[in-house]
């Protein structure tokens, strides 16, 4: 604390920043009270987009701005809608579940919580020079960067480059998780057997046609016949 | 205005979500051309394949909220998905392998031009797009699947 202080001292112009990002953290906190005492599930996946989004611009206020580009599109934009999805199948309200089945929740994330507070003080200070992010390979790469691949940005550099089997890692593991969801909802329509009871109404394959790969490489007019 | 259809209450009334669909359709292109920026622009600025395939399918996204799950399936057919998640991870892994071939190692572009640096860039290139084509497919893959698994919203959800 005494270092942010000094810091705070030596240069005027970090105390806004300063400001900004207490009142950022303070705003996700109070989201997260919000989500937990919120029993309309609907309510709680839009808190949780604005989670998101509330942690974008504390990256961005970090200058983290590609973290801060993936957190406000996959975040706030592709798993908000991907929840909806989700809770549009189930319920739209949770119910309460009682104190003590929760007592062994509270434990954990009491423990998990203390266990990163003792950490918080082997942690190197924001943008300290001699931390290890900072002296060891990171700096080759920032060197070599400019001579050998030639563009200023050296975070692609890295991703696409240095750590390209990394991120070739990465496009696989997409790649299953497409191919995984594919293989599990979406092919075949669960060979028209699927039905759901959702809120009361009964859907089955036709009320719902799923993702069906299969069934769009006919035309509507074939689809039709299909049907009847 | 002596028809009482013409009326911007009775448009509304008759549609309730007027303004959303036509601001998002203003909106929808510029947040697919926006994609493309941090894509090519991911050189020089923030960005690169990853957050630009995730803008690109969260624009295909917003249009399938907007106007419907039948409506987004002419504009992206569900077909493209199967090609472009395959083409996405066989365009990077094919990247590296085309390094072996020209007697380089894997995922090493250097020998992709005559010069070292040139041929980093034309890989960097290449790789990015695969990963664009990657995320794009599979995150609407993901969507088309979950969404199509359910009713049209009622009123009643808003």
């Amino acid at each position: 604390m005494n270092l942010i202080f000094a810091a705070a001292a030596d240069a005027p112009f970090v105390v806004p920043v300063l400001l900004l990002d207490i009142s950022l953290l303070a705003l996700l906190v109070i989201v997260a009270f919000a989500i937990v005492r919120m029993r309309s599930l609907f309510g709680i996946v839009m808190l949780q987009g604005v989670y998101s989004l509330v942690c974008a611009a504390w990256f961005v206020s970090l200058d983290a701005v590609d973290v801060a580009f993936t957190e406000a599109a996959v975040g706030a934009g592709v798993s908000t809608v991907l929840m909806l999805s989700a809770m549009l199948l189930a319920d739209r309200k949770s119910t309460p579940v009682p104190m003590r089945r929760q007592l062994g929740a509270l434990a954990v994330v009491v423990l998990a919580g203390a266990a990163m507070l003792y950490a918080v003080g082997d942690m190197p200070a924001f943008g300290d020079v001699n931390s290890p992010a900072n002296t060891h390979i990171g700096m080759d790469f920032m060197a070599k960067t400019a001579e050998e691949i030639k563009i200023p940005n050296v975070v692609t550099a890295v991703l696409a480059s240095y750590r390209g089997y990394d991120t070739f890692g990465e496009t696989v593991v997409i790649f299953s998780a497409g191919l995984g969801v594919l293989l599990l909802l979406g092919l075949n329509g669960n060979a028209g057997r699927w039905v759901a009871r959702p809120n009361g109404q009964m859907l089955n394959d036709h009320a719902a046609p799923s993702a069906a790969l299969s069934d769009d490489n006919r035309t509507e007019d074939q689809q039709a016949e299909g049907e009847t | 205005m002596s028809n009482p259809q013409q009326t911007p209450e009775a448009e509304m009334a008759r549609d309730p979500h007027v303004l959303l669909r036509v601001i998002s359709k203003f909106l929808i292109p510029l947040i697919a051309l926006f994609a493309f920026y941090v894509q090519f622009h991911g050189d020089y600025g923030p960005g690169g394949g990853f957050q630009a395939g995730v803008i690109l399918a969260a624009s295909v996204i917003l249009y399938a909220l907007i106007f419907g799950l039948p409506e987004a399936k002419k504009a992206f057919p569900p077909r493209l998905i199967r090609y472009g998640m395959t083409l996405g991870v066989l365009l990077y892994g094919g990247t590296g392998v085309l390094n072996l071939i020209l007697g380089g190692e894997f995922l090493n572009y250097s020998n992709l031009a005559h010069d070292a640096s040139h041929g980093q860039h034309y890989g960097i290139l290449a790789v990015e797009l695969g990963v664009l084509t990657t995320v794009t497919t599979v995150m609407i893959a993901i969507f088309y699947a979950f969404g199509s698994r359910q009713p049209e919203t009622s009123d009643e959800d808003w």
